[in-house]
């Protein structure tokens, strides 16, 4: 229950509607902090509605996304944040770490402050740049920095090319880790489609988040992929200080690597806990397999068919 | 060899009378694309009144022609060719990587002495001006743009806008702004105002950046052509500032503050330094090399460029802009350099365009130059500055040769101009060479860095061309 007690995010009351659609209605959920955390439900249930939402890439209709890279969010620090117009605060600089209000921050804020980073359904590499490019792209930040804005670069500075030296090195445990050393140098676009989950997945970790969003990473992936990258999402939380949240249809990844479980139906939540309390509530059964025969009697009788 | 003979085309088609009906329908379709281009000639007499001349010969010519080379064509080359090897793809990143862009260069720098060789001093003027000044001047423009099109994928079909602001920035601060506040700096005119040039045109290329941040595609295309043109109208209708139709009579470009030629008595070039030749080809030659330090200036800039974060983020921002947000890029900011660093760079070949011809007009701006820049860049293959600069010299050395088909009257009549031609001639040539080589001359691209020397160059397939 460490999502209870030591939460890295808080959702309060999240809606979105488009247009007359409401994909999402009044979620409240919580993340803990070094949790993988999965997010289930049927097709259309709003899983990547919500996601959209905590990485930026939708402005969500009303609700609260509370984000803390510090210590457990405290509700009178979110409140005096919430009153002010900022869309943060930084309350230590060395590490960049502080309270972060998602909702209001734009999609390339939140990867860069809030270092909160996320792959996507349908794969979205740079296909025409290297592997190794990849990676080098995603430390943009810390580089761009360290070339001065591109002056310092423009004209060689030796401090640029060690911060380069240092973003290949990153690059290069990374690659190992995914076993992709020996095509560092091959376009991304030229990749088997699971090296390419696994190098977006790589990518995202290159900008050292605190909270790695994976929208269906095991998706199209052989049982043998599945339990590498099942491997791979255990290394990622245990070595890294950093928490996970997945979208995932794959039950198999879901229930072994789960510390947290929440189920969505309809943008409504149905049910939140371990793994062990979804997998026996009636209501995740019912959504996922259907209900008895007798219940839908019953139900008919309810309403007089 | 063997599967070209035996597979492709069912053997019916190999029959002569199949191969004549396609030749006869190849005959057709030029009949029918022949009666409104060259049917009838429009002609005016004394009164102004427009007659049409009919030239059913030239037509029956041409219905021939096309209907003869179809024939040969399926009788004897198409059947024994496999599909496109006519060009072989130019392997690059092999052996000759290193040699081909340094033999370029070696030519570029002693380009004026070998013309000078060969022609002497007085056809030396025309070869270096009209053919290598203006070659490189394309070559720097397309190198310009590639860094938007190209690198960061953002289609613009107007950016002579910022060639004209910096040819009109030379023009009316040399022209009028420094002899009314200090004339002595006249003579340095140009160099002061290359810097200034450079500024303002990146300047606009920011302001031309910020209402077109959210289009993609089509609509920022037609978003960038309707700003070519109407920096263009301001030009023309401005009077007051730019003289209008009129134009504006520039000062000629100065060795470092001497000048080539003087009307009016001053030390001048040819009196300092005794060099063999007139001043005029003395003027061409500085003018042909201070063009390639320009245009090596944009090679440089952007070679390095590309190694870094900024670099980076604009071939990514091409490759996917939303994977771009994701990792915490401003692609915002990274768009707008872009804009900025190829408008700064069209500025510059502005003002040294400025300076080079002595006379500036709205005329030298039309939307046919942002094309014609554009389609250097995307035959040259997009991000490639060895192919861009291949492209430039094919496209624009041979209009200028067109100049020189003086034999083809010959055959056509002495009314025959091949100068007119050129447009159809160059459309044709863009269309077989998009049918061949349809990603451009150079079509693979070279990593930004790589983990392992050996590291080969990237297939055009897996690059992205953009979305806007």
């Amino acid at each position: 229950m460490r999502w209870l007690r030591d939460p890295l995010l808080i959702v309060e009351g999240l809606t979105m509607r488009f247009g007359g659609l409401t994909a999402v209605r009044d979620l409240s959920f919580s993340v803990g902090r070094g949790d993988i955390t999965s997010l289930i439900g049927p097709n259309g249930a709003g899983k990547t509605t919500v996601f959209n939402c905590i990485t930026g890439f939708y402005k969500p209709t009303s609700g609260l996304i509370v984000l803390s890279t510090d210590g457990p969010i405290e509700p009178a620090a979110v409140a005096a944040l919430t009153d002010s117009s900022h869309r943060y605060v930084i309350r230590d600089n060395s590490t960049r770490s502080g309270l972060f209000l998602l909702e209001r921050m734009p999609d390339f804020e939140i990867a860069k402050r809030a270092r909160v980073a996320r792959t996507f359904q349908n794969i979205r590499l740079f296909s025409g740049m290297t592997v190794l490019e990849n990676l080098i792209v995603a430390q943009h930040n810390p580089l761009m920095h360290a070339s001065g804005w591109s002056l310092l670069g423009l004209f060689g500075a030796d401090s640029y090319k060690a911060a380069q030296a240092a973003a290949v090195d990153v690059a290069r445990y990374w690659l190992d880790r995914i076993g992709l050393m020996h095509r560092a140098d091959d376009a991304a676009g030229a990749l088997p489609y699971g090296d390419q989950r696994r190098l977006e997945i790589a990518r995202a970790m290159c900008t050292d988040p605190v909270l790695l969003c994976l929208d269906e990473p095991a998706a199209g992936l052989n049982p043998r992929e599945s339990l590498a990258l099942n491997e791979l999402l255990r290394t990622i939380r245990d070595e890294h200080a950093t928490s996970i949240l997945l979208i995932e249809h794959d039950m198999s990844v879901v229930m072994e690597i789960s510390d947290h479980v929440i189920v969505l139906e309809y943008g409504v939540k149905i049910s939140d806990g371990t793994p062990q309390t979804v997998k026996s509530d009636p209501k995740v059964i019912a959504a996922y397999l259907g209900v008895e025969d007798d219940e839908v009697a019953e139900a008919e009788a309810e309403v007089g068919l | 060899m063997t599967s070209g003979s035996q597979g492709g085309l069912p053997p019916a088609s190999h029959s002569m009378q199949a191969i004549l009906k396609d030749a006869a329908i190849w005959a057709l379709v030029t009949l029918g694309l022949c009666f409104p281009i060259i049917a009838f000639r429009t002609d005016r007499d004394l009164s102004l009144q427009t007659s049409l001349e009919p030239r059913p010969w030239l037509v029956l010519f041409a219905v021939l022609a096309v209907f003869v080379g179809r024939l040969l064509w399926r009788l004897y080359a198409h059947p024994k060719r496999p599909k496109r090897v006519l060009f072989p793809p130019l392997d690059l990143s092999e052996h000759h990587k290193a040699y081909a862009p340094r033999i370029g260069l070696g030519l570029l720098l002693l380009f004026p002495f070998i013309t000078l060789l060969i022609t002497g001093q007085g056809g030396a003027i025309k070869w270096i001006d009209n053919f290598g000044v203006q070659i490189l001047i394309y070559i720097m423009l397309a190198w310009g743009l590639n860094i938007v099109v190209g690198l960061a994928g953002l289609l613009d079909l107007g950016y002579v806008a910022f060639y004209a602001v910096g040819a009109y920035t030379y023009a009316i601060i040399a022209t009028y702004v420094i002899p009314a506040t200090i004339p002595a700096l006249g003579p340095w005119a140009f160099w002061i105002c290359l810097p200034l040039a450079g500024v303002l045109a990146a300047f606009w290329g920011i302001l031309l950046g910020f209402p077109v941040l959210r289009l993609r595609g089509d609509y920022l295309a037609i978003v960038t052509l309707a700003f070519g043109e109407i920096i263009r109208l301001v030009l023309i209708n401005w009077v007051a500032l730019t003289n209008g139709n009129a134009g504006i009579q520039t000062p000629r470009i100065t060795f470092f503050g001497l000048p080539f030629t003087s009307r009016t008595g001053e030390t001048t070039f040819a009196d300092v330094i005794s060099l063999p030749g007139t001043s005029a080809v003395h003027r061409s030659v500085f003018l042909y090399y201070v063009i390639l330090a320009l245009a090596l200036l944009v090679a440089f800039v952007t070679q390095r460029m590309r190694r870094l974060p900024i670099g980076r983020a604009w071939e990514a921002l091409r490759e996917d802009e939303i994977a771009c947000r994701s990792l915490g890029i401003n692609t915002v900011n990274t768009k707008l350099t872009a804009f900025a660093m190829g408008a700064m760079f069209g500025g510059l070949a502005g003002a040294f365009f400025g300076a080079r011809q002595g006379f500036v007009n709205p005329r030298s701006f039309e939307f046919m130059e942002s094309a014609t820049i554009l389609a250097i860049v995307v035959l040259g293959g997009m991000g490639s500055l060895f192919g861009v600069a291949v492209a430039a010299v094919v496209v624009i050395g041979g209009i200028e040769l067109l100049r020189e088909l003086d034999w083809l009257k010959a055959i056509f009549g002495p009314s025959f101009d091949p100068a007119q031609y050129r447009m159809l001639i160059f459309g044709l040539a863009m269309v077989l060479v998009m049918i061949w080589r349809p990603r451009g001359l150079i079509a693979s691209r070279e990593p930004s860095i790589t983990l392992n020397e050996d590291a080969k160059a990237i297939s055009g397939a897996h690059v992205q061309e953009g979305h806007g």
